[in-house]
């Protein structure tokens, strides 16, 4: 199998090796559906154009110091506010996952109630909470601080599912064995399973801290001067026949180009920790099939919820 | 207590209206997103380079962008390009460009999941394409797909929140028309996340029991 997969494109599991009457027939579909999104390019292009989006005008906005130091204080703010909700959140996140660990039934079961239900409610309504209905009781919290609450309680929600699925998924006979030679639960969490399960979840982390990263754009919503805020600001400036597309375009590759960034560090983390793992620990038999089912699940349940919002 | 029970009796007509229109952006841009996420998919996997760079392309752009920026360009944005729809239409829109490109990835990923040997099999014994479809290839491939399409829509659901931001009447905007009326805000946002919890548990946990029983290993 591994030596006729390796010439075939990862369809090869829906079609057969094309023919030629099938050759002919791709390339038929191939410059049919080329020319249709190439029409789809030019209507795009073209609305751009008679708009006037690419006006010079609208454009040199990006000339002026002080509005390059607006946009890079929108993104500051942004990187911010995603940097102190990633710690709190992982903390939380690992707080709770201890809970829901625990061999204690009232321990167990209310990390599980604030799992689900902070996973269930939309993180905007989180937001207006902090921001909104802190105030009716007497709490007041800045937009910054409704902005890191809301994604501290969602990720650290999120993060606690995604911490335990990891440790669940370290094959049983690690801790078995740490057992029989002795060690004490917390050692055995310490010093066997969260090396082991860590390196796991790293990926499945990151890509949650990509979506944590995203959703402080929801911010803006609760007025915290994040980057979408500023450019919203800019795009009124008249002077500059209201560039909000332009505006829009750029700041949106900022968050492109960083989430990017973000993924690429999760791949390399990726491709780093597998190949130490070949090193140090060689195949450990029958538990490491079983650890590779397990682990295959924490991917495809973290990939599920790398979605957020 | 009374003060909270009577923030939602008093303004029943709004919740239902609002929760309403939630629902309705759900199932549209749902809908919208499973049909053009499985487009893209279908791209993605396509035998055309042109048709797998948009694919890719599209994919990894609408990922990694906020889906408060995505609204922020099409109900801003497009009025600039002299497109001129309802708030409700751009919500759907942005909701559907999002969440399709989530959709694709899982889809893909689902029909990659089916292991090599299995189609290989299928053609061997005879068996036609559309037959290695429908007999082999999609009964596996549905099971990898479905856990991970119903925490999407799940997110989906609650990201409907977001439209409230851009004008659209819909549960998020329910502590806004509150605040006008003079009720407490900290009750009505409650109700609001009450009114989610009702929505969204139930999905959450039939998609925990689809990934237990479902998931391929």
């Amino acid at each position: 199998m591994t030596t006729t997969a390796v010439n075939r494109p990862e369809t090869a599991v829906l079609f057969d090796v094309p023919g030629p009457r099938a050759r002919r027939r791709n390339r038929i579909i191939g410059v049919i559906g080329s020319l249709a999104l190439a029409a789809l390019l030019a209507y795009v292009i073209s609305r751009f154009a008679t708009t006037g989006q690419f006006s010079s005008t609208k454009w040199s906005i990006f000339e002026y110091a002080n509005v390059q130091r607006t946009i890079l204080d929108g993104y500051l703010h942004t990187l911010y506010a995603a940097a102190v909700a990633a710690v709190l959140a992982l903390l939380l996140g690992a707080v709770m996952a201890a809970g829901r660990l625990s061999d204690h039934l009232p321990l167990r079961g209310s990390s599980f109630a604030f799992v689900e239900v902070f996973r269930a409610i939309p993180l905007l309504l989180l937001m207006f909470l902090f921001y909104y209905g802190a105030p009716s009781v007497g709490l007041r919290f800045a937009p910054f601080w409704a902005v890191v609450l809301g994604l501290t309680l969602y990720n650290g929600a999120v993060f606690a599912e995604l911490f335990r699925a990891g440790v669940e998924a370290v094959p049983r006979g690690q801790s078995e064995a740490a057992y029989a030679v002795g060690m004490r639960k917390s050692q055995v969490m310490r010093s066997v399973l969260l090396p082991q399960a860590i390196r796991s979840m790293l990926p499945a982390i990151i890509s949650q801290l990509v979506v944590l990263l995203k959703d402080t754009a929801l911010g803006f919503l609760v007025t915290y001067d994040e980057l979408l805020k500023q450019l919203k600001q800019l795009a009124t400036a008249g002077e500059f026949e209201f560039p909000l597309i332009p505006l829009v375009l750029v700041g949106g590759a900022m968050y492109v180009a960083t989430c990017l960034l973000l993924a690429s560090l999760a791949r390399w983390l990726e491709r780093r920790l597998n190949r130490s793992a070949r090193t140090a620990a060689p195949d450990a038999g029958e538990g490491d099939r079983d650890g590779d089912r397990d682990q295959s699940g924490v991917t495809a349940a973290a990939m599920a919820r790398t979605v957020g919002s | 207590m009374s003060e909270f029970v009577r923030t939602f009796t008093d303004n029943r007509a709004l919740f239902q209206h609002a929760f309403w229109n939630t629902v309705q952006l759900f199932v549209l841009a749902g809908i919208g997103s499973v049909v053009f996420g499985t487009v893209l998919a279908t791209f993605r996997v396509s035998p055309v380079p042109a048709l797998r760079a948009f694919g890719t392309v599209y994919v990894n752009l609408l990922r990694n962008t906020p889906l408060t920026l995505v609204f922020f360009f099409v109900a801003f944005g497009f009025p600039y390009l002299q497109i001129n729809l309802s708030f409700f239409a751009f919500a759907v829109i942005a909701l559907t460009a999002y969440t399709s490109a989530f959709i694709c990835e899982a889809i893909r990923s689902g029909i990659n999941t089916v292991a090599l040997g299995q189609a290989e099999a299928a053609r061997s014994l005879g068996l036609t394409f559309g037959q290695v479809l429908r007999h082999v290839v999609l009964p596996q491939a549905v099971r990898a797909v479905v856990p991970p399409l119903a925490s999407i829509l799940n997110a989906l659901l609650k990201n409907t929140t977001i439209a409230a931001g851009f004008s659209v009447a819909e549960a998020g905007s329910i502590r806004a028309n509150l605040s006008e009326l003079g009720y407490p805000v900290l009750d009505g946002l409650l109700w609001v996340v009450i009114g989610f919890l009702v929505l969204v548990l139930p999905i959450a946990a039939l998609q925990r029991r689809l990934e237990r029983r479902w998931t391929i290993t």
